[in-house]
C-alpha cells in the first residue's frame, strides 16, 4: 500500500463534477507527476488531498489513516505539506519568518512559556531560527533572510514556498506548478532541487505541472487526468507515447 | 535575573510616584493619566486580535463591561467577608488583595465571555465578523442593563476605590510585556500568519480556529482587567459607558497609532485620550474634529501615525532572539 | 384576536420603515461591498430636513395639513437626503479607491467652518473659516497629497464609522442636541377596518413604503441604470471594462438608497414625532440587521428582513419582555450570522484556492 491512497474520489461543485472516481496510489519515496490539460481538475485534487475541499464520495488515506474529512492544519500535522499555484507567502513577514512559522509544528512551548519567556522558550526560539536558516541555506535564500518575502524575485519566492513547506517536516510534499513562470535555466535548477530534497529528506513528492520538460525530467511515474478522470498512468516514456494523452492535449477531431 | 531586576525597578518607580503624583501634577491630570493607562490596556489588547491576528472585532466594549462589572460585583459583595479574613494585614495590603481578587475574576469571566463569543463568531470573515462582534457587544450591554444586582439601568454605585495610578500602570506594563512576548514567539508568528493568509497558515499546520480563539480570549481577558481597573477608580459604572461607541473609540485608537504594532496602540491610546481632554473646551467640536481626523487619516495615511516605521522595528525584533 | 391583528399592523408598519432603511444598506453593500455605517445618519438627516421644511415660513404660509403637504415634505426630504448621500460617497468613500481631487478642500472646509464658528460665532466667521479651509485643502493637493491607493474593506469600514460619528456630532451642533417635535402635516383619522381601529398614520406609512419599494423594483429591474447597478454589484471590474461608468452608478446607488432612508426618516417621524440627532443609531443598526437577515446585497431580502424585524420587535414587546426590545434585533443578527451568514435569500461564496 502506498503512502498516499486515493480511492474512487468524486467531488461536485453544483452541477459540475470536477473530479470523478479518481484513483491514485503513491509509493513511498516516489516522484509522482499529475498532469492534464487546463481545467482538468489538478488543483482540485490538491485541494482534496490537503483538506481544503471535502470529497462527496471516496476515500483518501495518508499512511493508512483516513484524512478526507480532516481540516488542512491537521493534515499538515500528519505529514503532508504543499505549495500553492498562486504563491501564498506571508506578505508582512520576512523570508526567515515565513520558514520559522512553518517550524511551528515542532514546538513544545506553551502559551505560558511564551508569555513569561521561560528558558524553554528562549532555547526553542534559537533552535527554530537555526533550523530555518539551515533550510534557507539549502535553497540559497539565507542571504536574504531578513528581507520581506514579497520583495523577492518571483523564482526565489517559489523556492521560498518550497522551503517553507519543507520546514513542517512532511513525509509527502505536494508541489502545485512549482516551475510556473520560470525560464529554462531556473526550471533545470528546480528539477535538480526537487530530486535532491526528495533524496535528502526521504520525501514522497507529488507534482502538478504544465512544463513538460520538468515533468518528464523529474517524475518517475505520471498520472494524466482530463475532465476529472484518469486517462493514463505510467512512466514518462509510456505517457509520451500514449495516444489518449496526445489527443487530450491537442484536442480531438 | 536581569528581567527580574527590571520589573522590581519598575514597581518601585511606580510605587514611589503614586503617593506624590497628585501633588505634582494636580488631581485632574492624575485622573487623565489613569484614564490613558486604562485605554492603553484596551488598545494593546484589542490590537492583539485586530492588528496582529487580523480578525476585525468591534465588540471590545462588551468584554470591558463584563470585566468591570464582575470585578465590581465581586469586591462589593464578597469584599467585606474577605476583609475580615485578612484583617491582620495593613489596609494597603488588604486593598491590594481585594483588587487582585476582583481583577482575577474580571479576567476569568471576560475570558469566558471571549470564549463564548469567539468560538461561534471566528468562523466568519471580514465584515461579517465585525458585525457579529458588534451584535454580541450590544447583547452583553442589554443583559447588564437588566441585572438589578449590579445596578441595571440606574448604574452600579458605591464600588470601593481600590485602583490608582500604581495599579493601572503596573498592569499597563504587564499587558505590554505579555503581548510583546506572545508576539515574539511561535504564537505570534501563528497569529500574523493567520492575518496574512489563512489558507496558507492552515496548510502549514496552524489550526487557525484555535489560534484565532486564543488571541480573542487573551484579548478579552485584558479588556476585562482594564474594566476592573476602571470601575475601581471611578467607583461608579453605567452600561452607557460600554456601548458600541466605546468599542469604536478603541478601534480609533489602534488605527490612529498604526494597526498591528504595540507602540502604535500605545501612541493611539495616548493621542486619543489626551486629545479628547485637551480639546474639551471645544465642546462637541472635539468629536467632530476627531471624526474628520479619523476619516482623513484613513484616506491619506491608513497605516496610522507610526505606519511602516513599526514594521522595520518589528523585523529587527523578530530576527533577533 | 383584535390585539393580535393590531400588533400585526404595527409590526408591518414598523417593519416597512426598517425595510426602507435596510434597502440603502443592502444596495450600497451590493455595489461596494461596504457597510455604510453613515446610512443611519442620512435617515436622521432626512427627518430633520422634513422638520425644517415643515416649519419653514413658506410652508407654514401656503400648506395646511393635507396629503399634498405630506408629499412635499416627503419629496423634499428625499431629495436632500439623496444629496447628502452622494456627497458622502464622493468625499469619504470614493477617495478610498481613486484620487478624488477636491477631497481635502471639502474636509478642510468643514474643519474651517467649525473653527470659524468657534472663534467668531457669526456667519461671517464661519464663511471665512470655510474659505480658509478650502484654500488649505487646495494647496495641499497641489503639493501632491493623494489618497492612498490600496483599498481594504477594513479601511473603508473605519471611514464609514468616522463619517457616522461626524454626522451625529455635527447634527448635535447644528440642529441642537435636544429633541424636537415633528409637526402634524397630514390629517390623521382613526379608521375602522374589519372591526379594528387603525390609525391612518400607520396605513400611510405602509402605503408610501409599498409605493417606494415598487418604484425601486422598477428602477432596478426594468431600467438601463438598474441593470448597470446589478452589473456593478456582481463584478465591479468587469462592469467597468464593459464600459459602465462605475463611479456614476455608485453615486446613483448612494443617491437612491439615501433617498429611501430620507423617506424612512419622514415616515417614522409621522408615527413617532420626537426627533433628535442621535435618532438614527438604533433604527440604523436594526435596519442593518434586517439587510443581513435578508441577505446583504439582496434587495428583496432587505424588504423581507425589515418586515421580520419589525414584527419580531412588536411581538416581543406586546407579548414578552419590553426591556429586552432592543436586544431582539441583535439576537436575530447573531443567530443569522452563525446559522446562515448569507441571509435568507443570499447565496454562499466560495473562495478560489
Amino acid at each position: 500500500m502506498g503512502i498516499l491512497e486515493i480511492r474512487d474520489c468524486t467531488i461536485r461543485f453544483g452541477g459540475l463534477t470536477a473530479v470523478k472516481n479518481l484513483n491514485m496510489s503513491l509509493e513511498r519515496g516516489a516522484l509522482y507527476g499529475l498532469i492534464g490539460p487546463n481545467g482538468a481538475g489538478k488543483t482540485t485534487v490538491f485541494n482534496l488531498l490537503t483538506g481544503v475541499y471535502r470529497p462527496n464520495e471516496g476515500s483518501i488515506e495518508l499512511d493508512g489513516k483516513s484524512i478526507a474529512r480532516l481540516r488542512p492544519s491537521r493534515i499538515a500535522q500528519l505529514g503532508m505539506s504543499r505549495t500553492f499555484q498562486n504563491i501564498r507567502l506571508f506578505k508582512s513577514m520576512t523570508v526567515l519568518e515565513n520558514v520559522k512559522l512553518a517550524r511551528h509544528l515542532t514546538r513544545t512551548q506553551g502559551v505560558f512559556d511564551a508569555i513569561v519567556r521561560t528558558r524553554r522558550l528562549r532555547e526553542e526560539e534559537v533552535k527554530i531560527e537555526q533550523d530555518a536558516m539551515e533550510l534557507l541555506g539549502i535553497f540559497k535564500l539565507d542571504g536574504r533572510a531578513d528581507e520581506l518575502a514579497l520583495n523577492l524575485p518571483y523564482g526565489s519566492q517559489r523556492r521560498l514556498e518550497i522551503a517553507r513547506a519543507l520546514a513542517t517536516n512532511p513525509r509527502v510534499l505536494l508541489l502545485d506548478e512549482p516551475a510556473a513562470g520560470m525560464n529554462t535555466q531556473e526550471s533545470l535548477e528546480l528539477m535538480r532541487l526537487i530530486r535532491s530534497i526528495r533524496d535528502r529528506f526521504g520525501l514522497t513528492v507529488l507534482l502538478v505541472e504544465h512544463n513538460m520538460k520538468v515533468v518528464m525530467g523529474v517524475c518517475e511515474r505520471i498520472q494524466v487526468i482530463d475532465y476529472g478522470e484518469t486517462i493514463a498512468l505510467g512512466s514518462p516514456k509510456e505517457i509520451q507515447d500514449d495516444p489518449k494523452v496526445i489527443e487530450a492535449y491537442l484536442g480531438g477531431a | 535575573m536581569r528581567r527580574g531586576l527590571l520589573w522590581l525597578g519598575a514597581v518601585l518607580v511606580l510605587a514611589a510616584l503614586e503617593p506624590n503624583l497628585r501633588g505634582l501634577i494636580g488631581a485632574y491630570n492624575y485622573q487623565i493619566l489613569v484614564l490613558v493607562g486604562v485605554n492603553i490596556i484596551l488598545a494593546v489588547s484589542l490590537n492583539l486580535i485586530n492588528g496582529f491576528t487580523g480578525q476585525f472585532s468591534i465588540g471590545h466594549a462588551g468584554f470591558y463591561a463584563v470585566g468591570a462589572y464582575t470585578s465590581a460585583a465581586l469586591v462589593f459583595y464578597a469584599g467585606p467577608s474577605v476583609r475580615v479574613l485578612i484583617s491582620s494585614l495593613p489596609t494597603v495590603a488588604q486593598d491590594a488583595v481585594l483588587l487582585l481578587m476582583g481583577l482575577l475574576g474580571a479576567a476569568l469571566v471576560a475570558g469566558l465571555a471571549g470564549l463564548a463569543v469567539g468560538i461561534p463568531s471566528l468562523r466568519l470573515r471580514g465584515d461579517y465578523l465585525a458585525i457579529v462582534t458588534l451584535g454580541f457587544g450590544e447583547i452583553i450591554r442589554v443583559l447588564i442593563l437588566n441585572i438589578d444586582a449590579i445596578g441595571g439601568a440606574r448604574g452600579f454605585a458605591g464600588i470601593p476605590q481600590l485602583s490608582n495610578f500604581f495599579w493601572v500602570y503596573l498592569f499597563v506594563l504587564i499587558t505590554i510585556a505579555t503581548v510583546h512576548n506572545l508576539v515574539s514567539s511561535s504564537y505570534g508568528r501563528a497569529f500574523v500568519s493567520i492575518r496574512d493568509d489563512e489558507i496558507a497558515a492552515e496548510a502549514m499546520g496552524v489550526d487557525t480556529t484555535r489560534f484565532k480563539v486564543m488571541s480573542f480570549v487573551i484579548s478579552s481577558m485584558f479588556a476585562g482587567i482594564a474594566g476592573g481597573l476602571f470601575g475601581h477608580f471611578t467607583m461608579y459604572l453605567h452600561p452607557n459607558s460600554f456601548t458600541f461607541v466605546a468599542s469604536f473609540y478603541v478601534i480609533i485608537m489602534i488605527v490612529i497609532g498604526g494597526l498591528g504594532s504595540i507602540e502604535g496602540a500605545v501612541l493611539g491610546a495616548v493621542v486619543f485620550t489626551v486629545g479628547l481632554e485637551v480639546f474639551r473646551g471645544f465642546g462637541a467640536f472635539r468629536l467632530i474634529n476627531f471624526s474628520v481626523l479619523l476619516v482623513l487619516i484613513m484616506i491619506y495615511r491608513p497605516e496610522g501615525l507610526l505606519g511602516s516605521w513599526t514594521l522595520i522595528k518589528r523585523r529587527k525584533q523578530a530576527g533577533a532572539t | 384576536m383584535e390585539t393580535f391583528l393590531q400588533q400585526l399592523v404595527n409590526g408591518i408598519s414598523q417593519g416597512s420603515a426598517y425595510a426602507l432603511i435596510a434597502l440603502g444598506y443592502t444596495m450600497v453593500y451590493g455595489v461596494l461591498k461596504l457597510i455604510n455605517f453613515a446610512h443611519s445618519d442620512v435617515y436622521m438627516f432626512g427627518a430633520f430636513m422634513g422638520f425644517y421644511i415643515a416649519n419653514s415660513s413658506w410652508f407654514q404660509a401656503t400648506m395646511g395639513t393635507s396629503v399634498l403637504s405630506g408629499v412635499v415634505v416627503l419629496l423634499g426630504a428625499m431629495v436632500l437626503a439623496s444629496m447628502l448621500g452622494i456627497l458622502i460617497e464622493r468625499f469619504a468613500y470614493r477617495p478610498g479607491r481613486s484620487p478624488s481631487p477636491g477631497t481635502l478642500a471639502f474636509w478642510f472646509g468643514i474643519l474651517g467652518a467649525g473653527f470659524g464658528y468657534l472663534l467668531g460665532k457669526t456667519p461671517g466667521a464661519v464663511a471665512a473659516g470655510v474659505l480658509a479651509g478650502i484654500v488649505v485643502g487646495v494647496i495641499l493637493e497641489k503639493w501632491g497629497v493623494r489618497p492612498r491607493a490600496q483599498s481594504s474593506s477594513l479601511k473603508i469600514l473605519i471611514i464609514a464609522i468616522g463619517v457616522s460619528f461626524f454626522l451625529e456630532n455635527s447634527g448635535q451642533q447644528v440642529f441642537g442636541a435636544d429633541p424636537k417635535f415633528f409637526p402634524q402635516i397630514i390629517p390623521t383619522k382613526v379608521l375602522n377596518v374589519a372591526g379594528l381601529s387603525l390609525d391612518s398614520q400607520k396605513l400611510t406609512v405602509l402605503g408610501v413604503a409599498i409605493v417606494l419599494m415598487v418604484l425601486l423594483n422598477v428602477i432596478v429591474n426594468y431600467t438601463k441604470t438598474g441593470k448597470a447597478m446589478r452589473a456593478v454589484s456582481f463584478n465591479l471590474d468587469a462592469a467597468r471594462l464593459m464600459g459602465i461608468n462605475t463611479d456614476r452608478i455608485i453615486a446613483f446607488t448612494f443617491g437612491l438608497g439615501s433617498a429611501l432612508a430620507g423617506a424612512g426618516g419622514i415616515l417614522v417621524s409621522l408615527m413617532y414625532p420626537k426627533i433628535d440627532p442621535l435618532m438614527g443609531i438604533l433604527p440604523g443598526l436594526k435596519a442593518f440587521v434586517a439587510a443581513v437577515l435578508g441577505g446583504i446585497g439582496n434587495i428583496t431580502g432587505a424588504m423581507f428582513g425589515g418586515l421580520i424585524i419589525g414584527l419580531a420587535e412588536v411581538m416581543a414587546v406586546g407579548y414578552g419582555q419590553s426591556t429586552y426590545r432592543d436586544a431582539i434585533a441583535f439576537v436575530i443578527l447573531v443567530l443569522i450570522l452563525l446559522i446562515k451568514p448569507t441571509g435568507i435569500m443570499g447565496k454562499g461564496m466560495v473562495e478560489k484556492v
